[in-house]
Order: structure tokens, then sequence, then C-alpha cells
């Protein structure tokens, strides 16, 4: 069998992988928490409940009306999004003028809320979600089995993870984005609708925190406590990429899940902390993160 | 008349705020791009902008704040002119640049007016805003004190040098 610094190749490969699916769903949701932290100064701590709605809601639709994966994969986002311009506009705008403390504790209680209800209706046992037909099976790569829903996975987040990237540098509305980040005050007094354009950046971001969640349903189990199990590693990705850096949120994600593979493989007990002891590392040499711009 | 602010800019009124407001993360072109076209006939086009200030074009893509701080005034008042907008309101547009960097905008504001824009100036720099402006208002503790056209100007040098120690 070949070796790799003494581990089987299949062995190494496989945490690599499971370490890069895990990158995958970091990079999509640590992405989502950047854009709304940018735009509207807010910690997103519901960020982790709306991953799970867009599990569930891709459970239900499945469950209660037999819609399958890849209506879902539209229409799970949409719905998490729509709620989550609903949430802006009735709750989050008010507080835009107070202590960014507010928004943080409201979120956080809105957390709360989301988790409490799905966990009294659905306990906290996982239910199953089979993907597709077409996403079953492996593939035979040679030095190992590639399970074809996880390759899926990998490509669809770098699409997701390109594609909004591309939208925020490239287009029109991206730079009124970046302009809003920087001057809110100025970019109205241009003529554009800010107030308009922050319930759509935070429809954005629970949308690509659903999306995360439907295409996690096949990987994990549709849980009610999926969403506060990863919340706190993807915070860490957005302390270690740069608070509100795009790009730190996405390459961070990826080589953070990466570096956890990795630990799994050569120093497994470390696994579960080694994300946290490189952020306390970042914070202590870069205390604005990777891709952060120093204050 | 209270418009929420996204309002007003739909109304012809263009600002060019004191700090001027170059976005750090936005080239050039797309500060010079970013505010929206807010009347029909709309603005100049970006040609015409380019030939008013040649040193933007060479600069077009190089982020905002990379500029000098006279390019990143032009830039400033470049912006708006694509809009469309009739009326500019402009804070103390010449603050602390070179001098022919001041005359340079005195220039642009006169080819402004000719175009038949109205321009509201808030200056410091009297010298600048006398060769320009056709109408003065002096303004002391946030209240307008005295309001005359350029024809009085000479009339009311003497009162005016002692109410602005010039």
């Amino acid at each position: 069998m070949t070796m790799i610094f003494g581990i089987p190749v299949q062995a190494f490969m496989g945490q690599l992988l499971v370490g890069l699916i895990n990158g995958s769903f970091y990079a999509m949701l640590s992405l989502g928490l950047a854009i709304i932290f940018g735009m509207l100064r807010i910690i997103n701590f519901a960020h982790g409940a709306q991953y799970m709605l867009g599990a569930f809601v891709g459970y239900l639709l499945l469950t209660h009306f037999g819609i399958g994966y890849w209506p879902a994969l539209i229409l799970a986002p949409l719905i998490v999004g729509i709620t989550g311009m609903i949430i802006e506009r009735l709750a989050l705008s008010r507080l835009y003028d107070l202590d960014h403390l507010y928004g943080l504790l409201f979120t956080f209680g809105l957390a709360l809320v989301i988790e409490g209800v799905f966990r009294y209706y659905y306990g906290v046992s996982g239910q199953a979600y089979t993907p597709p037909p077409a996403l079953t099976g492996a593939v035979n790569l040679g030095f190992m089995f590639l399970p074809v829903y996880r390759g899926w996975a990998v490509i669809a987040s770098l699409v997701v993870c390109l594609g909004t990237w591309l939208l925020i540098e490239k287009t029109k509305l991206g730079s009124y984005l970046r302009a809003a980040t920087e001057n809110p005050t100025l970019v109205q007094a241009f003529g554009v609708n800010v107030p308009l354009l922050l319930t759509l950046t935070y429809g954005i971001g629970a949308a690509l925190a659903g999306l995360a969640g439907i295409m996690a349903a096949p990987v994990y189990q549709v849980s009610p406590l999926m969403g506060s199990n990863l919340i706190i590693i993807v915070f860490a990705v957005v302390v270690v990429g740069g608070m509100g850096s795009i790009l730190g949120a996405i390459v961070t994600g990826y080589l953070l899940g990466l570096a956890e593979g990795l630990t799994k493989v050569f120093y497994p007990e470390a696994s579960n902390i080694v994300i946290f002891v490189i952020m306390a590392i970042v914070l202590l040499v870069r205390p604005a993160g990777l891709f952060g711009k120093d204050a | 008349m209270r418009l929420p602010l996204h309002r007003t800019a739909h109304q012809g009124i263009g600002f060019v705020p004191e700090e001027r407001g170059i976005f750090a993360t936005l080239s050039v072109e797309e500060n010079l791009l970013l505010p929206p076209v807010v009347s029909k006939e709309g603005g100049m086009g970006l040609e015409e902008i380019f030939d008013l200030f040649p040193n933007l074009k060479e600069r077009r893509n190089s982020s905002g704040t990379k500029l000098s701080g006279g390019e990143q005034q032009m830039l400033a008042i470049a912006r708006m002119l694509r809009t469309g907008v009739r009326l500019l309101l402009l804070d103390e547009p010449t603050e602390g640049l070179a001098p022919v960097i001041v005359q340079r905008i005195g220039e642009v504001l006169r080819e402004l007016k000719k175009r038949g824009m109205t321009v509201l100036l808030v200056e410091q720099n009297f010298h600048f805003a006398r060769r320009i402006a056709d109408r003065f208002y002096l303004m002391e503790n946030g209240r307008v004190t005295a309001s005359f056209p350029v024809s009085e100007l000479d009339r009311r040098r003497e009162a005016l040098h002692e109410t602005l120690g010039v």
C-alpha cells in the first residue's frame, strides 16, 4: 500500500476530502456573514439557524410535497432569503442607530427561538436526506473512491463563492455595495436607495446560509442543532479571514477546513480545536485577520 | 419638505462633500460611474468628462484614494456631472489644495456655469469665490447676514474685509 508520511494514501486523501467538504460549507457560511457584517455592521448570530432552516426547508419540501433536491436547491435559499429580508425590514433596520451589541443580541435571540421551535417539533435526532439518484454512488479516482455527492458539493460551493465574489467585485450592484460599506450616507445622497440595499444584502447573506443548508442536508443529517454546532467555527473563520473581507472569508473557509482534515490524519486529538488555535495565533500576530485591512 | 435622502438626487441636486468622499475600494472609473443618472436628458458622457479632466482618464483604473488631493477633488466634481443634476452643492472644494489646482477648479466651475448649471459654493477662500460667483451670501454663526450680487462687491469691499478678516 502506498504511504504518505507514514499514513496510507487512502486515509490521507479521505481526510483531506472531508476537510475540503467541511471547508466548502465554512466558506459559503462565512462569506454570507462577511457580506452582512460589511454592509450592516451586524454580527449575524442567526446565520447558523438560517443554515439549519435551509436544510429543513429542503427536508419538509421533500417529505410533505414530494419536491426533490433540484427544485429545493432554488426554493430553500429563496425562502430563507425572503424570510431574512422580512426580518431585516421589521426588526434589524430599527437597530442600526443603536450600539452593534443590540443587533448581535437580537440575532442571537432569534436563532434560539428558531432552533427552539424546530427542536420542539422534530427533536434533536437528525433526519436523513437522500440525495437525488444522479448524485449517489462513487467514482474511482484510482487512489481513492470519491462519493459523487461530496465532489458535487465541493464544486458547487466553489461556483457559488466565485459567483458571489464576482457579483460584488465586478458588477454595478457590487460597486453600490462596496461604496455603501465605506460611506452609506454619501451613496444615499447620490440617489441610491440604501435602505433597500441593506435589506437586499441581508437577504443575500441569509440565502447563502440557506443554500449551504440544503447542500449540507445529504452530507450531514438534518437536525435543529446542525447550525449551532457549526456557527462557532464559522465565526472563527470570519475572524481569521478578517471581519468583512469577502475574499478572506472564502479562502480562509477552505484553508481551515483542510487544516482540520490534516489534523485528523496526524493528530486526531487536536482536530476539534485546531481552528481555534489558529484563530488565537492569527489574532496575536495580525489582529485585523489574514485579509483584513489594518484599522 | 421632508424627503428620504436618496430622493433628493432625483430632484436634480448633486452633492460634493468637503472630505470629497472618494471610495477606496472602487477604481477611478467605478467612482465616476457610481452615482445613478437622475435626469431624463442625462448629464455629460464619460468622454466629455475625460476631456474636461484629462488626468482622470490616465488614472481610470487606479484605486480612488491613490489620487492626489487635487485629483480627488476633480473626481468628486466630475462624478456629479455624469448624473445630470442641475444644482451642484460644493462644500469647500479648494481646502488644502495647491494654488495651481485651485485655479483649475475655478476654470471648471466657470465652464459649468457656462453650461447652465447652478452651483452653490460654500467657501472660506473669498479670493477664490469672488472670481466665480454671481451672487454672495455671507454667513455668520449659521445665519445668513448679508446677500448681494457681484455688482455690489466693490461697494461692500470695506465691510467685507472687516467681517472676513481678509
